[in-house]
């Protein structure tokens, strides 16, 4: 690209801008995703993920001690405490009232009812005086705004996981895609080559088929697949998703294999027929390295399309646990969970963390050019 | 270590003639080279030899065996491609090796041949490297010794030095002569457009043209007795010129006029039947002398002059025709633009075209 536009100019920039905010666009949802799904799940509530890192201002309600615990002071009942019970924090105002929960700043005592006083102090320490007994074994009413330090936890991973079985679910959507992948990769491989270096007749009305395929919607097939998988016995498992999934996968595969392999430079096949190499020796030592690029392409987006998969999974298998792979959880939690804000996050990025991974590893094939060196200009 | 026959082979593309009933055999221990214009069939043919291409019809012998349905690996024959078609994703050694491992030949033995190979062709030192790594004369020489290691019967080339730079093709030109010297017992096959390459590797060039073979002979015979105007004008840096001539008198000795009083006689023979007949008169650039007596066989006026120091190209307008007259003079020479000089020729120098464009000297023999 760099010989073509120059190294400066202004279209070079827009390349760089366009892609940096694509960039930028791409990644915020994701680390918003990820920032939130290791918060601590009250603050997750209170705040958006773009405010974590600083403290947060939360308004409290706590409650006393009960009543059970009441000193008798200088002729007056008093409970003491601290409102935060676990960690420390600040407090910058609190009430009594509900009307009017951060009436008051920290140190100040306050008249209550009945002669009750109220001081709850910056650190977090109350104190409540009354002349008469303290009754309520819940402990009275406290409203304190504070300022709490965020909270990082994975505790919210281990529940979707372990509590939520999104854990095995995970395991059951590994074992579907897997084999998905690779099964078709490895058939339309093989068929790639054949229809692009192999001369046999039919060879234009079948790549013309391969073709029409493509532009078959795969719902159309849904029924009769499962009323044929019923009929001869493999009914909801794995092998029938497994084989549904390669054969709504490979019109693509060997489309895009085909047109791959056929642009290889046909000297270098030729060459190595002269060399005494049969079809089968070509394809596994000349055409499958050469064609890494187009084989981790195809890879990425057919293991993308079955790990996201809800509806070929919801067809042919089951919901049980044995069976219900992640998406089908994901969308269970969203009924049942809707509002658990820590376990969709968590599970969301549980979800999307294995494809990020594959795309990582394998996007260097995307970009390398194998074939520099081998013949001119290369 | 074999020889190749070719009888009346022909290769048609769909219903497209690309080659029409080729007749050729090569010895052994010859360098053949087939010349021709860009698309002519040179490829063609050299890949129906490797067996790369099918015979439309018509027989390839090897060593007296028919070979148009035996595969390219059984034929004995190692190619060198234009391209020099390495295998990208393997060293060098990988590459050379390739081969003979599916040849299954024992591992040590490999090292061995690759290793001599690879002496042999300097590349000792970049065994381990990827193609990639490598300059274009060194892919040449892999591509070479990828040829070499499979000690082949026949050896094909095909425009094998087309990709390099001026400076290394010609020292990759003397290298593959030497390799011939070295294997004098193999038979190589040389595909080129290049004339300079086949006027200084072959023991015998094949002229190819508009489907099929023009003339078959040593280098210098070519250059000396052109069987006809194609071959004239294709042999030789520049071009023969062609002039009309027209016969006035025929028999042992022709005497042929070529307009504006200039006449010429030539020890062709021709025939009674031709008198009067508009012949072309075949002079080579670098036979025109300078001449200022009544015997010249061209005149005209400078159109254009190139001097190239140790010879200057003089162009003129050609009367009868658009490609110019050249004349090549030695040395450097003060002419002006518009001078009008006079070129004779020695009378042996010169070649005869029929109204075919044959050659007459053949035709008479
Ligand atoms: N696969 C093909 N199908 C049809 N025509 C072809 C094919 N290959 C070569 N030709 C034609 O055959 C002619 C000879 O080609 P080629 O042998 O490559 O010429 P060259 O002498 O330049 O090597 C050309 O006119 C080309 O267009
Ligand atoms: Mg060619």
């Amino acid at each position: 690209m760099g010989s073509i536009l120059g190294k400066n100019s202004p279209l070079t920039w827009v390349v760089h801008i366009s892609v940096l905010l694509l960039v930028i666009l791409w990644t915020i949802p994701t680390v918003g995703l990820l920032v939130s799904s290791i918060r601590d799940k009250d603050q997750l509530v209170a705040t958006g993920w773009w405010t974590s890192f600083s403290t947060v201002e939360r308004n409290l309600i706590k409650r006393s001690a009960p009543a059970s615990e009441q000193l008798k002071e200088a002729g007056n009942y008093v409970l003491k405490g601290n409102v935060f019970a676990d960690q420390s924090g600040i407090v910058t105002a609190f009430g009594w009232r509900s009307q009017q929960p951060a009436a008051f700043i920290p140190g100040k005592t306050v008249q209550m009812r009945k002669g009750k006083t109220l001081t709850i102090e910056v650190d977090g320490s109350y104190l409540l005086s009354s002349p008469t007994a303290f009754t309520s074994k819940r402990g009275a009413r406290l409203f304190v705004t504070v300022l709490e330090a965020p909270i990082f936890t994975l505790d919210n991973y281990s529940e979707v996981l372990f509590a939520e079985g999104l854990g095995k679910s995970f395991l059951n959507t590994m074992t579907v895609t897997i084999p998905a992948t690779v099964i078709p990769i490895l058939i339309a491989a093989f068929a790639a080559y054949a229809l692009a270096w192999m001369e046999f007749p039919g060879r234009a009305i079948f790549l013309a088929m391969v073709v029409g395929l493509l532009v078959v919607p795969l719902q159309m097939s849904l029924i009769p697949l499962l009323k044929l998988y019923t009929t001869i016995g493999i009914g909801k498992s794995y092998i029938g998703i497994w084989l549904a999934h390669t054969g709504f996968g490979l019109p693509l595969a060997i489309y895009l294999l085909r047109n791959y392999i056929a642009g290889l430079p046909r000297e270098i096949i030729e060459s190595a027929r002269v060399d005494g190499a049969n079809d089968f020796q070509i394809f596994v030592k000349i055409i499958l390295p050469l064609s890494f690029p187009a084989l981790a392409s195809f890879a990425i987006f057919q293991f993308l399309w079955v790990w996201n998969d809800l509806l070929i999974a919801t067809v042919f298998l089951g919901n049980n646990e044995e069976q219900l792979v992640m998406t089908g959880r994901l969308r269970e939690m969203l009924g049942s969970r809707g509002g658990n804000w820590e376990i969709l996050t968590a599970s969301a990025f549980v979800s999307i963390l294995v494809p990020l991974m594959v795309f990582f590893s394998l996007q260097k094939y995307l970009v390398r050019g194998l074939l520099s060196g081998s013949v001119k200009g290369g | 270590m074999a020889n190749l026959k070719l009888t009346n082979a022909s290769k048609v593309y769909g219903n497209v003639p690309v080659l029409t009933d080729i007749n050729l055999e090569i010895e052994q221990g010859e360098l053949i080279v087939f010349v021709g214009p860009s698309g002519c069939g040179k490829s063609t043919l050299l890949r129906m030899i490797a067996g790369l291409e099918s015979i439309s019809s018509g027989q390839l012998e090897i060593d007296g065996k028919l070979m148009n349905h035996v595969p390219p690996a059984k034929r004995g024959i190692a190619m060198v491609f234009q391209s020099y078609a390495l295998y990208p994703h393997l060293t060098v050694r990988d590459n050379m090796s390739f081969a003979l491992k599916i040849a299954k030949v024992p591992a040590a033995e490999i090292t061995r041949i690759v290793e001599e190979a690879a002496k042999s062709l300097q590349l000792t030192d970049y065994l381990d490297r990827l193609p990639k790594a490598l300059s274009g004369g060194q892919r040449q020489r892999v591509a070479i010794g990828r040829a070499i290691v499979r000690d082949p019967k026949i050896f094909l080339f095909d425009e094998p030095l087309s990709n390099l730079d001026a400076a290394l093709r010609v020292a990759t030109r003397i290298e593959i002569a030497q390799l011939k010297e070295k294997m004098p017992q193999s038979t190589m096959v040389y595909v080129t457009h290049d004339q300079v390459e086949a006027m200084t590797l072959a023991t015998r060039i094949v002229v190819l043209n508009n489907r099929g073979i023009e003339q078959v002979g040593t280098p210098l015979e070519l250059y000396q007795k052109p069987a006809n105007t194609f071959v004239a004008t294709f042999i030789g840096s520049p071009a023969m010129n062609l002039l009309p001539a027209t016969v006035t008198e025929s028999g042992t000795q022709t005497r042929v006029s070529l307009g504006q009083g200039a006449t010429a006689t030539v020890p062709i023979a021709t025939t009674k039947g031709d008198q009067n007949l508009v012949f072309s008169l075949g002079a080579r650039p670098e036979d025109m002398q300078i001449t200022d007596t009544d015997d010249y066989i061209f005149q005209g006026k400078i159109k254009y002059i190139e001097a190239l120091g140790e010879i200057t190209l003089v162009y003129f307008e050609n009367p009868h025709g658009t490609v110019p007259i050249i004349a090549k003079v030695p040395g450097i020479v003060d002419f002006v633009r518009g001078q009008l000089l006079k070129f004779s020729v020695a009378a042996d120098k010169l070649q005869l075209f029929d109204q075919q464009g044959l050659s007459c000297k053949y035709r008479a023999g």
